[in-house]
């Protein structure tokens, strides 16, 4: 029987998972897998991260250190592994639940800060663990477990904050992107600096069932694929023409001196306290 | 010196080299000082954008290798608690550094005594030191750090309004006097190592993010292979172990400080900068002829109940002294039920025991 190549990659024995059939992370799981093997991600010295949520359980299954299981302290983890250690690689994956709700306040910071690990972000629009309740992320006037009436709350925009906060590389595809999405990642996994790709991801169970009246995973991608238009440069779309859409693209990569620590000799000579 | 850059000495000397707070009076002089000499010795200060980055921070590095630090204050405790409770549950060691003070207002206190002990969720055992002076401060700082190698866990030093802004003479030792613990990493290859296999009451060696190790940290019950499984009796074996590591140890953990008690009729019992009044009320009972003692807690969790036991047993009574309305001496009275009549004498008000108010308490004591 023919083995999937990326299975490689899997700790032994961690299979099956616990995704649930149709799962928008277990896909991001995958892109990353066909990512980090195009560029030959040493997985002896990857720290996978995730903290709380269906998202956060994908670095169990990764063959690599991996840390897991505090909702939203992703950032500051990864900050102190990295910090120490400016060798290993660090790559956290992050519901919308850790990194825009609980972990908000972190992503802002990593992001000014240009703190040198990837974060992915799997957005599927909801609390997905918990059993869909509204996040920051959900759109308007959507119905969900703790939104009987519909959302009135203004969804975040993860990119957005992360741009504007500093972060020197900032893309979002959808999972009905995989192609797109996943040289994304690859590009990430290069990047010296705070590298932030997000996807808009289908929730059959707790999002598609819920606020789109359809756990059927096909048409949750469908509904986002509708919902989404992509842009070469953010900075010229016209956020009233969009209507509520996902803006898709790769939006920044630029180059700053990367983040080592709060207090450097020397840094007031120029160097801005980081490593050029 | 001042006591908060005597915890920064003795955490340097104990080999820190990675500090992370956020800023908190009156706690501050560490980050400032950690700020300044941490990059002299080739170390990392960082200071997080609140007291959950800081902790979250330090385990990191700690995994990592790291040995690492981080210092607050009451209310910046509180944000604490839950990567205390992680690093607990992950056993990863670290030192938390709690300058106590009062709902936002900077003067003295013992009110975190319980917080300490009791502040995270889930089950636990925790190791809290209680210095008394700035040579304290160092001495205990270096402690900390070894305790928390060699037990794998986090490690509190109580610090106090009162000693952490005091000067003091301090007598730094020679860099080869001074005891060191460093940690115990795997002596097999990765494809031989089970990462949380270890005999009962013990830890298992801890390999570096990055050695190749591929170990998984998960906070949830896991297994000895590191896997997420909920099975109730994977549970409670890793909780039996992880608590019984500190408890099984009590004894060569804990210690305490014994003043003229060979012949106490009262004993009094206290911790922190409170031994200092305690003890001048102390010889100034026996100046009037009253038979005091004092048994200071330099280990404050776990309960040194041995020498509390002891102390009880030779004694007619006993006399808890404290900066807050009475916590420890509850743990006390439950060490020593039955043995010696436990009273207390408590001061909630901002301000340190002056020896006067100790020794009328004596007084009333032994009437």
């Amino acid at each position: 029987m023919a083995v999937n190549p990326l299975a490689k990659y899997l700790r032994p024995g961690s299979l099956p998972h616990f995704f649930c059939p149709g799962c928008g992370a277990a896909q991001v799981m995958n892109y990353f897998l066909q990512a980090a093997d195009r560029v030959k991600l040493d997985f002896g010295e990857l720290v996978a991260i995730g903290g709380v949520g269906c998202t956060a359980r994908i670095p169990v299954y990764l063959n690599c250190d991996a840390l897991h299981g505090v909702h939203g302290r992703t950032l500051p983890w990864a900050m102190g592994a990295k910090l120490h250690n400016p060798d290993l690689k660090t790559v956290i994956f992050a519901g919308d639940g850790d990194a825009a709700a609980i972990g908000g306040n972190h992503l802002i910071h990593a992001s000014r800060r240009n703190l040198d690990v990837v974060m992915i972000v799997v957005n599927n629009l909801t609390f997905g663990m918990t059993g869909g309740q509204a996040a920051p992320t959900t759109p308007r006037d959507l119905r969900t477990m703790s939104t009987p009436f519909g959302t009135v709350e203004a969804p975040f925009d993860i990119c957005q904050l992360a741009m504007t906060s500093g972060a020197t590389l900032v893309s979002r595809w959808s999972t009905a992107r995989g192609r797109e999405g996943t040289d994304a990642i690859a590009r990430a996994l290069e990047h010296e600096g705070f590298s932030l790709v997000e996807f808009v991801a289908q929730c059959p169970t707790n999002f598609g069932r819920r606020a789109l009246r359809s756990g059927d995973p096909w048409q949750g991608l469908q509904w986002i694929d509708e919902h989404s238009v992509t842009a070469r440069d953010v900075s010229k779309v016209d956020l009233k023409d969009i209507n509520g859409r996902f803006v898709l693209g790769d939006f920044v990569q630029e180059h700053r001196p990367v983040f080592t620590g709060s207090s450097v000799v020397g840094a007031s000579r120029g160097h801005e306290g980081g490593r050029a | 010196m001042l006591g908060n850059y005597a915890v920064v000495e003795g955490a340097l000397a104990a080999g820190c080299d990675f500090f992370a707070g956020y800023p908190i009076t009156p706690a501050n002089e560490i980050s400032e000082h950690m700020a300044r000499r941490l990059p002299e010795v080739g170390g990392v200060f960082l200071q997080g954008e609140d007291e959950l980055c800081s902790i979250y921070a330090v385990t990191g590095a700690s995994l990592a290798g790291a040995k690492a630090m981080t210092a607050t204050a009451s209310a910046g405790f509180n944000y604490m608690q839950e990567g205390i409770g992680y690093a607990v549950a992950s056993e990863i060691p670290c030192v938390i550094v709690d300058v106590q003070r009062c709902r936002g207002e900077n003067f003295a206190t013992q009110a975190d005594v319980m917080q300490m002990r009791w502040g995270a969720s889930g089950d636990h055992e925790l190791i809290v030191l209680a210095p008394s002076s700035v040579q304290e401060l160092f001495d205990f700082t270096v402690k900390a750090f070894n305790l928390a190698e060699e037990y794998r866990t986090p490690v509190i030093v109580m610090s106090e309004t009162t000693i952490a802004l005091m000067r003091e003479n301090l007598v730094i030792p020679h860099q080869e006097a001074i005891h060191i613990v460093d940690r115990r990493t795997p002596q097999v290859p990765p494809e031989r190592f089970v990462p949380f296999e270890a005999q009962p009451n013990t830890t298992p060696p801890f390999p570096v993010l990055g050695a190749g190790y591929r170990v998984l940290h998960s906070l949830n019950p896991h297994d000895d292979q590191g896997g997420i499984a909920w099975d109730p009796d994977v549970y409670e074996k890793l909780y039996a172990r992880i608590t019984g590591k500190i408890t099984r140890h009590r004894g060569s953990i804990t210690e305490a400080e014994e003043h003229h008690l060979d012949d106490a009729e009262i004993v009094l019992v206290t911790y922190g900068s409170e031994g200092r009044p305690a003890l001048d009320a102390v010889l100034a009972a026996r100046e009037e002829g009253i038979k005091a003692g004092l048994l200071r807690l330099l280990t404050i969790w776990p309960v040194p109940e041995e020498q509390l036991v002891a102390a009880a047993k030779r004694s007619s009574a006993m006399l808890v002294v404290e900066m807050n309305i009475g916590k420890y001496a509850g743990e006390v009275e439950r060490v020593c039920s039955g043995l010696s009549p436990v009273s207390r004498v408590t001061k909630n008000r901002g301000a340190i025991h002056t020896a006067t108010e100790i020794l009328e308490a004596i007084r009333e004591a032994v009437v």
